[in-house]
């Protein structure tokens, strides 16, 4: 049977409820008759022989490349840079598709006598991984044979003595790449799309960059201007990434760009029932769902924690294409469309959307009250084309904890930025012009992120322009579930149940309100009519 | 008219910073502006004895009347009615000089009124003072009559005592000293004074014997932990000063009681009385005054004056706060309490009086009102009680406290019953001082070490005042009544010292109590406390851009954990899983000796401890470290205790971070402070630890001598240094530096911190991880 693609249900009497998402945990909550719920795509096909199918991009690329075969050559300065632990989410079944690819590509590499091989982590200002992430990313036979001898890296962005300044773009922006990038023969990127905002000139120029280009388009205006920053040819945040890319590759610099995209097999089979329409679950579903449910509710958050992100994804892989940056990209996006898209007609006064434990920036670590804010305001309410899925001045309900709680090795400057500067000010501008070249220059946030595992100190203000768009068009927030205090000091409003949360959206949209539920996981993409 | 007979005279008055003397004071200068007075004052280590007598007499709210009357003119009245002469009444001639003894010598009336009042003073200064003192005062008389040539029974000699000098005696006691009435006899005070004195030598050896020496060096450690040297010995020196101070109470307690008073200030006042008498009777011209208990005043200066804190006030106040639910008295008992400007007016006639012929059985005056005017105890209580109930104390969350209903039993049992809850609080006590608590946890060690101080406090009443609610003599007042009587109208109306006149309900209820409560600075309103504003202010100033040294402690003050864990998590790392549980079994059984060593010096544990790394090749450890910190030590780090530093930093101050730790441990901490202070330990010619350090760990005293050379590399005073620390053993670099700040402080410290008013941090780890992190490194 072909899978289903997405679906709308408009809520009835006879409908059992919706799960929503509540960080380590879920709510099974029943919305207003009339309500609209929207299913994701069941997953496609993967592709049968992944092995077979990356040897066959690597010698057929698209758009002006030629095949890999012919880019190497013996005695070439080779760079490997691949996507950091923040994608996919959860973490993949191994083998990762990554390590896949980058044993092909160095199997090729010696094969034509390449000698001098470097992996690079693109982390731009991200965490360093752990060493069990790189690992996983790579694969142990990448890891042994490369780590020890310092030949895999994490790219280091404070690290002055290893940046090439390439240039500036036609209105100004720097462009500032990894040296030993910028001075290779050849930069093979290896990616996951696990949405559609990654990817294209985004991997080199983002991710194998530094603050000092990095400002140019992770500020508030830009974000503003990405209508939604998922859309790749409406978002501002792309078009500064584009822009940049040219300039890389007016400098010579030349990239392989190879994109993978998977389908939406978010989760193994103990939790099958997340990814089930709430109507079909099995007498087996049901009962994981209530022994899973019940058993959550006695464990700590911490302890739930680490057994959530212990899951493994069966992630399959649905397409792989390589070659020229931006005609690789283009069929990458078609390929997640293909996957992820929904039509949806309208828009609705209220959005709501349960939050999950894990976003891009806290795999193996705490989904911090400013990650609660980015997953909700950033991620999840972009995830459109055309135009949101909530009114201009509608109210977002997002269920989770959102717990007062931080982990201080990966996050310690998010704890200062919610202790000191969000008790100042939630307004995304103000922030940027008061507090962001402090953090973004300071020495001990600067040695955390060098020497430690920590985001840059920068990173809480990008998390926080991430939502500038959200913050612009939605006239309220609701935290379902939510800590009052950290809903507060987020600008937000908490409350205890559905029926408290629609009885305050009712003060901004009225009493009758149209409302549209977001049901993930998994991941999916509206397009607005 | 008394103005008339006092215009031109001189007063010499001692104790005149005590209530009764300046209340004496303000009386004279304000009603009789023909009289100057002479004040004996002690000299203060830096105050002129006239300094003394402005700040201390001068400036009291008793002179606010005078003062408003007066205006601009007060000063200039002051100036030239009071002198100011140094002198002790204690010493030979009162310590006057020839220019003081003709002060003295000039003067008509010596009103001696200087007494320790304090009923638990040591015997010694108790003899010292209320023993000899008027002896004292009589051989400065004839000294100084001897200066300026004049027959010394010229002066009149008003030497003020106590009506309790009755003791235990019942019924009616008369108005004449003790070896003329039949109570006697009285005890030698000759013998007396020198057994005193070879009391005191016994003590002072049994101080210094070695089982008391060790046993004060138990209790100063017990009290401070591992501070180090100076320290402790300056705490055992005033732990010995307090036992033999404690051992001469309680022997003057013992030793009155065996003669029949309560305690050693009616016991020496007696003798005071008998030794003068002995003395000085056939040759001064001698009148005693011997008021009762004095409270507030009833009219002058003010109905209500008050001066310190006095023997009833702390009672009541114990009472209203509910913690004194029981007191020992009969309830139809007298509680004979005189208002003190009855005493001063008493004095004032007894002086305006022709002056006695010298005779060994002088005129004495009992200023009281228990035979003529008495108030019965359960009346006391009920107007207290009453009063209390319309008017009640709050405590710290704004709730009234509601006053304990009195049921006047005996005095063993009240006692009996204290005893035994402090008793047990200190069991309690003693239990939790085994418990490893610290920051919020530690209050309650705190809280219940204040709920046993209070007990004790009570308790301390109840053995001290007990008796004077019990006390059975009636004084007898005719003198007084006499000498009332014989007044014109006018001096009555202004000295107005008939007891018979009190109106004791009005007197509790609408002078005495609002002015106690007045007084004891307690909570009088429902208004909830709610920040510390002390620390708050303390907190900015050490956050301010005038330039600072931070000095920071690391273990329990930055981070969580300790030595031992980093070792620990060093040791287990390369261990397969089987062996890691039993290394930390092991590890976990030294516990209880490792921590009895650290308190007893953290110098000699951390040599000691370190030992264990003999033979670690350092650069394995040291490139380990960075693992250690961001696995383990970061995740237990307080981040308020992170952000501080950096605070300190951004404001421009230095940051100094002094530990126990080894430096290849804390490397990846070094870029937060400006300056590291750490252990270094020495490599063999391998390259491998020795296990030996390379110099004295910075430890106790070394930290406060530290920190006075970062002051000085820095040029800033030590005053306006501030350093943090968890544990007393670091109290030598909080002593130091002008802004101390107690980090999750440890009870001993905690308690330590809340007496002298320092800032204390309760800083946490972020929360979100489990509570038990366990030291073990994992593998690969």
């Amino acid at each position: 049977m072909a899978p289903r693609p997405g679906f709308i249900l408009n809520v009835d009497k006879s409908y059992p409820g919706t799960l929503f998402w509540h960080g380590e945990g879920f709510r099974l909550e029943k919305l207003p008759e009339g309500s609209r719920v929207i299913y994701p795509p069941e997953p496609i096909d993967a592709l049968a022989d992944p092995i077979a199918e990356i040897s066959d991009a690597l010698d057929n690329p698209v758009g002006d490349s030629k095949p890999l075969d012919a880019l190497l050559f013996r005695g070439m300065k080779l760079t490997i840079a691949f996507d950091d632990v923040s994608l996919p989410l959860p973490q993949m079944e191994s083998p990762d598709i990554r390590s896949l690819i980058i044993e092909e590509v160095l199997e090729r590499a010696a094969r034509a006598g390449v000698t001098d091989v470097e992996l690079i982590a693109a982390l731009a200002l991200h965490r360093r991984m752990t060493e069990a992430e790189l690992r996983h990313a790579v694969g142990d036979r990448v890891y042994d044979a490369f780590y020890p001898r310092g030949l895999l890296k994490q790219h280091d962005a404070e690290d002055r003595t290893n940046l090439e300044f390439i240039g500036t773009t036609e209105i100004g922006e720097e462009v500032e790449i990894s040296k030993r990038a910028a001075t290779s023969d050849l930069i093979i990127y290896v990616n996951i799309n696990l949405v559609s905002m990654d990817g294209g000139h985004k991997s080199v120029a983002t991710g194998l960059s530094s603050y000092r280009s990095l400002r140019h388009h992770h500020n508030v205006k830009t974000m503003v201007h990405s209508r939604s920053f998922m859309d790749r040819h409406n978002s501002e945040l792309h078009s500064s990434n584009w822009r940049m890319g040219k300039v890389i590759k007016d400098a010579g610099i030349k990239i392989f760009q190879i994109e993978t995209t998977l389908n939406n097999n978010t989760f193994p089979d103990q939790f099958a029932f997340l990814q089930k329409r709430e109507w079909e679950w099995s007498f087996k579903d049901r009962a994981t769902f209530l022994a899973t449910s019940k058993s959550l509710k006695a464990t700590p958050p911490w302890l739930a924690r680490s057994i959530f992100h212990s899951v493994r994804s069966p992630y399959g892989l649905t397409s792989i294409q390589a070659g020229e940056v931006e005609a690789v990209h283009e069929r990458t996006l078609e390929n997640v469309y293909k996957q992820q898209l929904v039509r949806v007609q309208g828009q609705s006064d209220i959005l709501t959307m349960g939050l999950p434990f894990v976003g891009p920036y806290n795999v193996n670590s705490i989904m911090n009250p400013i990650l609660v804010y980015c997953l909700g305001l950033g991620y999840f309410f972009n995830m459109y084309k055309n135009k949101p899925l909530v009114r201009k001045g509608g109210v977002l309900i997002m269920s989770h904890p959102a717990r007062n709680e931080f982990d201080p090795v990966f996050h310690p400057s998010y704890i200062d930025f919610y202790e000191n500067v969000l008790s100042e000010s939630t307004d995304p501008k103000v922030i940027e012009e008061k507090f962001e070249e402090q953090y973004a220059t300071d020495p001990w946030y600067i040695h955390l992120y060098r020497t430690g595992n920590a985001y840059h100190g920068v990173h809480p203000f990008y998390m926080w322009y991430w939502g500038a768009h959200a913050l612009d068009h939605l006239g309220a927030v609701i935290i379902l579930g939510g800590d009052p205090k950290v809903a507060k000091r987020l600008g937000f409003m908490a409350a205890s149940t559905m029926n408290d949360a629609l009885e305050m959206a009712s003060h901004y949209v009225g009493s009758s309100p149209t409302l549209t539920h977001l049901h993930t996981p998994p991941l999916f993409m509206s397009e607005v009519e | 008219m008394i103005s008339e007979k006092l215009d031109g005279k001189t007063f010499f008055i001692t104790g005149s910073t005590g209530f009764l003397g300046t209340a004496l004071a303000e009386r004279i200068l304000s009603n009789f502006e023909g009289a100057k007075l002479v004040l004996l004052i002690r000299a203060g280590r830096r105050s002129s004895p006239w300094d003394r007598a402005k700040r201390e007499i001068i400036k009291n709210d008793a002179f606010d009347p005078l003062r408003e009357r007066l205006g601009t003119a007060f000063d200039e009245y002051i100036e030239g009615h009071v002198t100011a002469v140094a002198g002790d009444v204690s010493s030979r001639n009162l310590g006057l000089d020839e220019d003081g003894l003709r002060l003295l010598g000039q003067c008509d009336y010596v009103i001696h009124s200087a007494a320790t009042v304090s009923f638990d003073s040591p015997l010694t200064q108790a003899v010292a003072v209320n023993l000899l003192g008027p002896t004292n005062v009589g051989d400065a008389i004839k000294a100084a009559a001897v200066v300026v040539g004049k027959d010394p029974a010229e002066t009149h000699f008003i030497a003020v005592s106590t009506s309790y000098v009755a003791g235990y005696r019942r019924g009616l006691a008369p108005e004449r000293i003790l070896r003329n009435t039949p109570f006697s006899p009285m005890p030698s005070f000759e013998s007396e004074i020198d057994f005193t004195n070879r009391l005191k030598a016994d003590v002072e050896i049994k101080s210094r014997s070695i089982e008391a020496l060790v046993d004060f060096e138990k209790k100063a450690r017990k009290e401070l932990g591992a501070v180090g040297g100076p320290l402790l010995a300056q705490k055992l020196e005033k732990l010995r000063n307090d036992w033999v101070e404690q051992q001469l109470i309680d022997l003057g307690i013992a030793r009155a009681k065996s003669l029949g008073w309560p305690d050693a200030y009616t016991f020496t006042k007696s003798l005071g009385e008998e030794a003068l008498v002995e003395n000085h009777g056939s040759d001064l011209s001698i009148s005693i005054v011997r008021p009762s208990i004095i409270e507030s005043s009833k009219s002058y200066p003010y109905p209500g004056w008050i001066k310190g804190f006095r023997m009833a006030e702390p009672i009541i106040i114990s009472y209203a706060r509910g913690l004194l639910k029981e007191f020992p008295g009969v309830p139809e008992g007298i509680i004979d309490v005189i208002p003190v400007d009855q005493v001063t007016g008493a004095i004032i006639a007894v002086a305006a009086k022709e002056a006695p012929i010298p005779s060994d059985d002088p005129p004495v005056y009992q200023v009281a009102s228990g035979s003529v005017n008495p108030l019965r105890y359960k009346v006391l209580v009920d107007l207290v009680r009453e009063w209390f109930l319309q008017n009640p104390l709050y405590d710290s969350e704004g709730q009234p406290i509601a006053v304990p209903e009195w049921n006047f039993p005996g005095r063993g049992r009240v006692q009996k019953q204290l005893t035994k809850l402090s008793n047990n609080l200190e069991f309690v006590d003693g239990i939790l001082s085994l418990v490893p608590l610290r920051g919020k946890r530690a209050e309650i060690v705190t809280d219940l070490e204040e709920k046993k101080e209070a007990v004790d406090r009570a308790l301390s009443y109840v053995e001290l005042y007990g008796s004077y609610a019990e006390t059975e003599a009636i004084f007898d007042v005719s003198n007084l009544i006499e000498l009332f009587e014989s007044l014109d109208e006018a001096d009555q109306r202004i000295l107005d010292f008939d007891p018979r006149t009190i109106d004791w309900s009005s007197f509790v209820s609408d002078v005495h109590l609002p002015s106690v409560v007045k007084h004891a600075r307690v909570k009088t309103t429902a208004e909830k406390k709610t920040t510390n504003n002390r620390s708050e202010k303390t907190t900015s100033q050490i956050l301010s851009d005038r330039f600072r040294v931070a000095a920071f402690d690391l273990e329990n003050t930055i981070i969580a954990s300790n030595v031992v864990d980093a070792y620990a998590w060093f040791a287990t790392k390369d261990l397969p899983v089987s062996k890691k549980a039993l290394f930390a079994l092991a590890l976990a059984a030294e516990g209880p000796s490792l921590v009895t060593l650290d308190k007893r010096d953290r110098g000699d544990f951390l040599r000691n401890f370190y030992r264990r790394y003999s033979k670690a090749d350092i650069n394995h450890l040291s490139s380990q470290s960075y693992e250690l910190f961001n696995a383990y030590l970061l995740k237990k780090a307080f981040p308020k205790a992170i952000e501080r530093v950096r605070r300190h930093r951004q404001l421009g101050h230095k940051t100094v971070l002094i530990t126990g730790a080894l430096d290849f441990v804390i490397e990846p901490i070094a870029p937060l402070f400006d300056e590291i202070v750490a252990c270094t330990m020495t490599t063999d010619s391998r390259g491998r630890l020795t296990g030996n350090l390379s110099s004295t760990p910075p430890t106790g005293e070394a930290r406060a001598l530290l920190i006075s050379e970062f002051a000085s590399k820095y040029d800033v005073p030590v005053q306006e240094c501030v350093a943090y620390a968890d544990s007393s053993s670091d109290l030598p670099m909080l002593e130091i530096v002008g802004y101390p700040v107690a980090v999750n402080p440890e009870p001993r410290l905690l308690q330590i911190a809340k007496r002298r008013g320092w800032v204390v941090e309760n800083w946490e780890r972020q929360a979100g991880h489990s509570k038990l992190m366990l030291p073990i490194g994992r593998e690969r």
